[in-house]
């Protein structure tokens, strides 16, 4: 992981979730994956620290820090979607986002 | 230089797309995303494969580059439009490369893939055919790479700014927060650097702010507008995207990208760093 630096669709891979701070879910639009579209992690200030695109099941995944959160989604069509959520070490915090 | 001389928007490209002269060039590190679809025309350059050289940590050479556009069949008088995902962090490091081995006539797509694919504009999974160009780069451009030397002379003179995220200039991260925390290197900041993240010059969409914005972004940080400055990052390529606002856009004269970037620096033996908030 160390010689890039990109944000692959849907997330890295999850290879050690025990000393990480995992967010990580789910977008979908009347429950089909929106497999178009980026999630974007905010901190609690609002400022934002990373973003993925969305990968084919509409998936992404952040390695955090501890703290609390805020999960945003853009896609096509001018769609947005928020939720905040909270991060610890050690443990993979679900998010299911509906659009 | 101004801004319409070095960035054009989609519709320009929707305009102009298929003209002798014009070539566009997707630029990922994600190898898979040009495959998935990409704008018509355009062919690819992938970050890692085609412009690192695979053993020593540096560019591929100058008759490696020379290469490299020939077989994509790009020539030295073509207008070459770059753009990417990740916001344009690959394309701004391609575009900064392109200037480091002399291309004339380059641009960056404003808002990069993410501004294409978010106005449902059109993309296809069929792969141009170009011929073969002779291409001829220049020497290598020092005046716009910065080395490790340089950075640590430039300790409390210069303008450092260090476009990371701010948990990674306190280092509390190691990395950006779309990828796994595990490295080896110490965290922290250069001494005297100045956070001003990356994405503060963008907008949601990936597009660049105004000029006034950006003045007001790096001055309000603290750079000195009248002082030589160096950009770094982890590895350089979001540097590559303030690079560019500070060189192209804003037109400073003496801007530097330190590809070597944390991966080097925080590596260094003997070299000072600072962790924490505060520059």
């Amino acid at each position: 992981m160390t010689d890039g630096c990109g944000a692959p669709a849907g997330g890295a891979a999850l290879t050690d979730a025990g000393n990480q701070a995992v967010i990580q879910g789910r977008v979908a639009q009347a429950g089909a994956p929106v497999a178009t579209g980026y999630a974007r992690l905010l901190n609690s200030d609002g400022e934002f620290v990373a973003e993925v695109p969305l990968g084919a099941d509409g998936g992404f995944r952040f390695f955090a820090a501890p703290g609390s959160w805020t999960l945003r989604v853009l896609a096509p069509g001018g769609i947005r979607a928020e939720q905040v959520v909270s991060a610890a070490i050690g443990q993979i915090a679900n998010l299911e986002v509906a659009v | 230089m101004s801004r319409s001389d070095v960035l054009v928007d989609a519709d320009w490209v929707e305009a102009h797309n298929g003209e002798d002269g014009l070539v566009l060039v997707e630029v990922d590190e994600d190898t898979a995303a040009y495959g998935k679809g990409h704008i018509r025309n355009a062919v690819k350059i992938d970050w890692k494969q085609d412009l690192q050289d695979p053993v020593r940590r540096d560019f591929v050479d100058k008759d490696g580059f020379a290469a490299l556009l020939s077989a994509r069949g790009i020539s030295n008088d073509d207008t070459v439009v770059l753009y990417g995902g990740n916001n344009n962090w690959f394309a701004a490091y391609a575009y900064w490369y392109f200037r480091v081995y002399g291309h004339r006539n380059v641009k960056l797509l404003d808002g990069g893939r993410k501004r294409w694919e978010l106005d449902s504009r059109e993309l296809v999974t069929e792969v141009p055919q170009r011929a073969a160009t002779s291409y001829t780069a220049a020497d290598q451009d020092s005046s716009i790479r910065a080395f490790r030397d340089e950075v640590v002379a430039a300790i409390g003179r210069d303008n450092l700014i260090d476009v990371r995220s701010p948990d990674e200039f306190a280092g509390r991260l190691l990395a950006p927060a779309h990828l796994p925390q595990e490295q080896a290197q110490r965290g922290g900041h250069i001494p005297t650097a100045r956070n001003v993240p990356w994405s503060k010059a963008a907008e949601e969409d990936g597009t660049f702010k105004s000029d006034d914005a950006l003045r007001t972004l790096y001055g309000d940080a603290g750079v000195d507008f009248a002082s030589d400055t160096i950009a770094y990052c982890r590895i350089g390529e979001r540097s590559a995207h303030t690079w560019f606002v500070m060189h192209e856009l804003l037109g400073q004269p003496n801007v530097k990208n330190y590809d070597g970037s944390w991966t080097e620096y925080g590596s260094l033996v003997g070299v000072p760093i600072k962790t924490g908030d505060e520059s």
